[in-house]
């Protein structure tokens, strides 16, 4: 056999997932301990002869073979050439025929977060958030048997981001476990939660040892985040040698995908400040006075709804696939996919004014002559490109006042015209980026409105 | 026992401890009180809060953690600008003698780790002020100061990653900064930057555009590198320090942290 450039397994690679495996061992083993001493029991399908099975042995089965598993890491490290567990070739074809293109995977961010939404009640229990932690962790510990995947997650940069999704997961789970039970609590005419048990009490001690334990806390984690990953350090700068793919440092790599869809001016420039601006008019545009001071969905499910969509399908999603995803000539590529310099992409992309002209009307595009006066050139080019220019013109001007009319009414009528305009344009700047993706994908829609000899391109 | 007691005694008992801290240790509910109002340090909070003002579960900590990040990165970052010198000659070797030389050099991986951890506490921190709806009145201002302390923190870490002067750095900061050349009338890429232009001359070069205000230079070079780190280590450190002693004293000013009405 000749020899594998890129060895899946390595000693040191089985050695250090079992300590990834003994971190799951002691996790459900504690779990376990928690479950037996909640007594809790669960009903067996009558097919399994019914009857009633203490929850704590499921997790104890799983705990037992995670013990398993760790402890074949740790014993049979020394011949990697032999080691079983792995993730199977057809799971890894299987998710990266997916991943590796930019519909599926937001379609399944899109879908993600539309479920997460829908089952709000189960999700967030705490079994099921349990499930998801697991799910998780044994995901990325089995994925970490992969080569590539180990290249692009094992970066040090990349480490937090790892970190974030777990985090940011965990957050979002704890906000529909609270809101649960205030929705809960509300629709039974009780106060929420934090209205009860809020007596004062003294900041020294109670506040003022949590932050110190906090401090520690950080502190140490710090310490030994510091010393178990070196911070990187490339090759001394060269203006030269450009690297292939160039990325923006991680937390823009969300702005950095939306230039495949748009332009510098409008991804890296109007888009961001109409972020900005946004962000800090959400205070002014929210007229609901509920849910000010506790955690609830359905009080507010509008603005929880639209807010967490561009946290986290867009903001979230778009930077794990700005850096897990892109390779390359900003190719995408699947998370078990070689970084291939030469993988092509089929790119042909078309403007919506060719679309009109050529296709449409199957005449020439209205070009102007070199002899044309100034004025003469700024008509043609409107001309050119004024099928694009009205739609986007009825987009930004029209549409609010549609909404306005049909399923808005209520908002409009609440919020007054300037701040109906102000919230209804940003809404529809947000879903301007979608839209041009769906446009992207299902017509190879280039440019709405093409003046590249003005940098003017939608 | 008895006679550690009783040094511990003495030292509180001094001329000295007591011109420092003017008040008994905070061991009865009076001098617990008192405490809170004649430190400088506890000034910031109040004497009593509602208990699900401090509840982990409710505020996530968030805000306080990034604050303590700040914190963090202000003392390693300071102890880094020791070693550190932002020229083409010296930048990039001198990080390379903090990993292989300098005693301590774990500096600079606290001081990246903690940048990179900043960033994503302060998005939690207002994914929970989002989610208890704590912008809403009478909080709106507090939150508009916090989206600009959002920006400002992207912004050191922004200037921070250049510093290293390695290919990493470059060509991060490269393609972050060449969207500065596409800003509408103001980059030299720019839709619209052909009207300004005076007697035929175009006033917008890529020697006078929004990117070069920002480099320096007409790409990532020396000039880049120095504008940079006075940025990171003490414009925008000092915007952020000012916007945030008005984030708590506005904490405090709208009624301490949001609960129900
Ligand atoms: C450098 C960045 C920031 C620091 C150090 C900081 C610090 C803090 C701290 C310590 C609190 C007290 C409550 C808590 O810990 O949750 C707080 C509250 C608050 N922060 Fe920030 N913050 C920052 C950024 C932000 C951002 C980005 C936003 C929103 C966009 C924001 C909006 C608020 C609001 C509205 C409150 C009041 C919350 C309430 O009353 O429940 N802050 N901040």
């Amino acid at each position: 056999m000749s020899l594998d450039p890129h060895p899946n397994l390595t000693s040191s690679v089985i050695f250090g997932l079992g300590w990834l495996y003994l971190i799951q061992f002691v996790m459900n083993f504690a779990w376990t301990w928690r479950s037996l001493k909640k007594g809790t029991h669960h009903r067996v399908p009558k097919f399994f002869g019914g009857g009633e099975v203490p929850v704590a042995m499921w997790w104890g089965m799983y705990t037992a073979l995670l013990s398993m598993v760790m402890i074949a890491h740790f014993t049979g490290f020394s011949s990697p050439e032999r080691f079983l567990i792995q993730l199977p070739g057809w799971f890894k074809f299987f998710v990266d025929s997916f991943i590796a293109d930019a519909k599926w995977y937001f379609g399944f961010c899109v879908g993600a977060f539309g479920l997460m939404i829908w089952f709000r009640r189960v999700l967030a229990t705490e079994t099921a958030g349990w499930l998801m932690l697991n799910g998780g962790v044994l995901f990325l510990t089995l994925s970490l048997t992969d080569w590539d995947f180990r290249q692009i997650v094992g970066k040090p940069d990349n480490v937090p981001i790892v970190a974030m999704l777990f985090i940011v997961g965990y957050f979002t789970w704890l906000y529909f476990n609270r809101s649960n039970e205030n929705d809960d609590r509300i629709e039974a005419g009780l106060p929420p939660k934090e209205a009860e048990d809020n007596e004062k009490v003294l900041v020294w001690p109670d506040l003022v040892y949590t932050e110190l334990i906090c401090m520690i806390a950080v502190t140490a984690f710090l310490f030994f985040w510091g010393v178990a990953l070196q911070a990187p350090l490339e090759e001394p700068a060269s203006a030269v040698k450009t690297p292939n793919p160039s990325k923006a440092p991680w937390y823009f790599l969300g702005l950095q995908e939306m230039l495949v869809y748009y332009d510098p001016w409008l991804a890296g420039v109007v888009f961001p400040s109409v972020i900005l601006g946004g962000m800090m008019a959400i205070p002014y545009i929210d007229f609901n006075k509920r849910g000010n001071g506790y955690y609830t969905f359905n009080e507010r499910k509008f603005a929880v709804s639209v807010f967490m969509f561009g946290f986290l399908p867009l903001w979230v999603g778009m930077i794990v696939l700005g850096t897990f995803l892109r390779g390359p000539n900003w190719n995408i590529f699947g998370i078990y996919e070689y970084w291939d310099v030469h993988k092509l992409e089929a790119l042909n992309n078309v403007n919506l004014s060719e679309y009109f002209w050529l296709y449409g009307l199957n005449t020439a595009m209205p070009t102007p002559a070199s002899t044309d006066s100034g004025m003469r050139i700024l008509g043609m080019i409107l001309l050119r490109e004024s099928p694009g220019i009205l739609l986007t013109l009825g987009y930004l001007i029209a549409m609010p006042s549609i909404m306005a009319m049909t399923f808005l009414k209520q908002y409009a009528f609440r919020m007054g015209f300037i701040r109906f305009m102000v919230f209804s344009n940003l809404i529809l700047m947000m879903a301007a980026l979608p839209i041009k993706m769906l446009l992207r994908w299902a017509f190879n829609l280039k440019y709405l409105v093409a003046v590249p000899e003005y940098f003017f391109n939608i | 026992m008895g006679s550690l007691m009783s040094v511990g005694d003495y030292i509180r008992e001094s001329q000295i401890w007591k011109s420092v801290f003017r008040h008994p240790a905070p061991y009865d509910r009076r001098n617990r009180v008192v405490v809170m109002l004649t430190n400088f340090f506890l000034h910031l909070h109040p004497v009593s809060i509602k208990q699900n003002g401090i509840a982990l579960s409710y505020t996530w900590c968030m805000g306080g953690i990034t604050f303590f990040l700040f914190l963090a990165e202000t003392i390693t970052g300071v102890l880094l600008m020791f070693y550190y010198r932002p020229t083409l000659e010296w930048a990039f070797n001198d990080i390379l003698a903090l990993r292989d030389v300098t005693t301590l050099g774990v500096m600079r991986e606290i001081h990246r780790w903690g940048a990179h951890a900043m960033v994503i506490t302060v998005w939690l921190h207002m994914y929970r002020v989002f989610l208890t709806g704590s912008y809403k009145p009478p909080r709106e201002f507090n939150w508009v100061v916090g989206v600009i302390l959002l920006k400002l923190t992207l912004l050191l870490s922004f200037t921070g990653y250049l510093l290293p002067w390695d290919q990493l750095a470059i060509w991060a900061i490269t393609v972050g900064s060449n969207m500065a050349r596409a800003t509408p009338f103001l980059g030299h890429e720019g839709p619209g930057f052909q009207f300004l232009n005076v007697g035929g001359y175009d006033l917008i070069t890529n020697a006078s555009d929004a990117r070069f205000l920002l480099l320096g230079s007409k790409f990532v070079g020396e000039e880049t590198l120095n504008r940079f780190y006075i940025l990171h280590c003490v414009a925008i450190p000092l915007a952020a320090a000012g916007l945030i002693a008005i984030h708590f004293w506005r904490v405090r000013k709208d009624g301490g942290i949001s609960q129900p009405l």
